[in-house]
């Protein structure tokens, strides 16, 4: 602040005010339409305030179906979501720190080749390799299992790099003391290098769990079985129904679960997300 | 690159990156060639037979005028969400550079829609828009415009995902412009102020100068963000409709695959995706290693 402008600053803070306002006003709505009966949800003016049924529509959602969903509960499908985003961002980390292990403390033939091979994912994204990938994965017998839900996804260009950059900070006489000390390459980076590394793993993991958390198109292809649905995928069809019109106090209340668990992360862990959002990004 | 000192040669490193290796060969690399390959196949009707054409596809592709005018809806819906979105993210960025108190909340309560799925984002802004029973679609009823209905309406249509995708990318944009300014020194703020500049005159000649690598690097960072991430919102809000008017590029190449079955013109418009995408990520780079320091 440079100056005392009391008007000004009352400005700011109003125009902040506002934005936050306008930010959260689709959750408040997603909140209150999740908390009222089916009956008051078909009446214009939909509520602006919360409504007495919330703890209702939330144990219906979390052990029955939704919709033209009605065959396996939001439960199951949380319980998808978390499997797949787990798997995604803990298989991201561990195959990413191996690979980078090897390319900055090794030097063997094809280094570079593998290096660049690793690079090229970041310009492939799922979306521009749909079907190929889509029969490779049927091909393997991959559909409608975490295994093929995850697996594809978990090459990671950014994360590797993101590591290659970590351990080049690391002093080289960290490796020397270690081999001194009688340490082979295994129990360097078990013992020093993974540990010192561990608020990066830490900011990528925030990153990379919301990244699975919030897959769409993948687990669309990969899940025809409704056991495999993912919540967020699921929210789609729910909207879509057939004849009568959608219970929308039941998929707001699925639309609510959904963002719940990667918000909770962001909000809790802020200072490792920014920190994974800022250094993956290169 | 390498490190001074490392480890002697041995089969370790290869153990190493191979599963990473694996994963990218099967699941990437294979099917990008596959894609290429298919590309310049032409398949029957009934799928019994395919030949070799070279380029037809893509040729076919570039005087397909629904082709055409999927590419100019995909850029006129790319730089939307990001002129939208970042403009609202840097006036709420310069506004919290400016208030001392309360900085780190704020900050907290615009990141998390960030976490929000696309396809969950759909749902939101549909269900508020929805014309019977959407409070913004009531809230237009009463202002007196009462055709409002984004499943018929093109425009509409087009307004809604535009929103639905910039609002989810805000909290992105604020972040990075947040930051780009605290990195501004101080010191050439109080010059100004003290050569008589006011708080609008040393935004539009100092803060947005040397804000441009920033709103740069997030300009690419939006569009690839809205060319590829934005599916899920598509595909949840209107399903490319109606009559094609939210169709993005990336929604047909699914659309063409999967419901279509037209294989052939659907590896020819996922290599022409590759391309930008490889043309995007290069810029990227480049101005990366252009980084201006403060």
């Amino acid at each position: 602040m440079v100056e005392n402008r009391p008007l000004l600053t009352l400005f700011s803070h109003l125009v902040l005010i506002l934005g936050v306002l306008v930010v959260a006003f689709p959750i408040w709505i997603t909140f209150v339409a999740s908390s009222h009966d089916a009956v008051r949800m078909t009446q214009v003016p939909l509520p602006l305030l919360p409504g007495s049924h919330f703890f209702d529509n939330l144990w219906q959602a979390l052990t029955e179906g939704v919709g033209n969903v009605k065959e396996v509960s939001v439960g199951t499908m949380l319980l998808n979501s978390l499997a797949m985003a787990l798997m995604i961002s803990i298989g991201k980390i561990a195959i990413s720190l191996l690979s980078a292990y090897a390319i900055v403390y090794f030097r063997f033939p094809f280094r570079m080749g593998f290096f660049w091979m690793i690079f090229i994912t970041l310009m492939l994204p799922v979306e521009v390799r749909i079907l190929p990938t889509f029969k490779v994965v049927a091909d393997l017998g991959m559909l409608n299992n975490y295994w093929g839900l995850s697996i594809p996804l978990i090459a990671s260009a950014t994360a590797t790099f993101m590591f290659r950059q970590v351990f080049l900070t690391i002093p080289d006489e960290l490796l020397e003391a270690a081999r001194i000390d009688g340490a082979g390459p295994l129990r360097f980076f078990a013992d020093i290098l993974v540990p010192m590394s561990r608020t990066n793993i830490a900011a990528l993991f925030v990153i990379m769990f919301i990244y699975g958390w919030n897959q769409y198109l993948w687990p669309l292809l990969i899940t025809q079985d409704k056991d495999m649905y993912t919540i967020v995928m699921s929210i789609k069809q729910m909207t879509e129904a057939s004849e009568e019109s959608p219970e929308w106090h039941m998929i707001m209340m699925t639309t609510l679960l959904a963002m719940i668990p990667p918000v909770v992360v962001v909000v809790t862990m802020q200072k490792l997300f920014v920190k994974g959002l800022t250094e993956t990004e290169k | 690159m390498l490190k001074r000192v490392h480890f002697p040669p041995s089969v370790l490193p290869y153990l190493l990156v191979a599963p990473q290796v694996a994963i990218t060969i099967v699941f990437f690399i294979w099917p990008a060639s596959q894609a290429l390959y298919q590309s310049l196949l032409l398949e029957d009707a009934f799928g019994l037979s395919t030949k070799f054409v070279w380029f037809e596809n893509f040729t076919a592709l570039f005087s397909d005028d629904q082709y055409l005018d999927a590419f100019k809806r995909t850029f006129v819906f790319s730089l939307s969400v990001a002129v939208v979105s970042m403009s609202a993210a840097l006036l709420l960025a310069v506004m919290a550079d400016r208030v001392i108190k309360g900085t780190t909340a704020y900050r907290t309560l615009l990141i998390w829609p960030y976490a929000v799925a696309p396809a969950v984002a759909g749902a939101l802004w549909m269900f508020l828009f929805d014309p019977t029973l959407g409070i913004v679609a009531y809230v237009f009823d009463m202002l007196g415009y009462t055709s409002w209905n984004f499943r018929l309406n093109g425009n509409e249509a087009m307004v809604l995902v535009v929103l639905a995708a910039a609002w989810k990318q805000i909290s992105y944009n604020f972040l990075f412009f947040l930051a780009g300014m605290q990195a501004i020194p101080k010191s050439l703020i109080e010059a100004a102020a003290i050569d008589g500049a006011g708080p609008g005159r040393r935004f539009w000649t100092i803060v947005f100068p040397l804000l441009s690598p920033t709103t740069f690097f997030l300009l690419v960072i939006n569009m690839v963000y809205a060319f590829f991430e934005t599916f899920g919102i598509i595909h949840a809000v209107t399903k490319g409709g109606p009559a094609k008017a939210t169709e993005i590029l990336v929604f047909k190449v699914y659309n063409d695959g999967f419901v279509g079955l037209d294989l052939g013109s659907s590896a020819a418009q996922s290599v022409i995706l590759m391309a930008i995408v490889i043309g995007l990520t290069v810029i990227q780079f480049r101005y990366i290693e252009r980084k201006v320091e403060y």
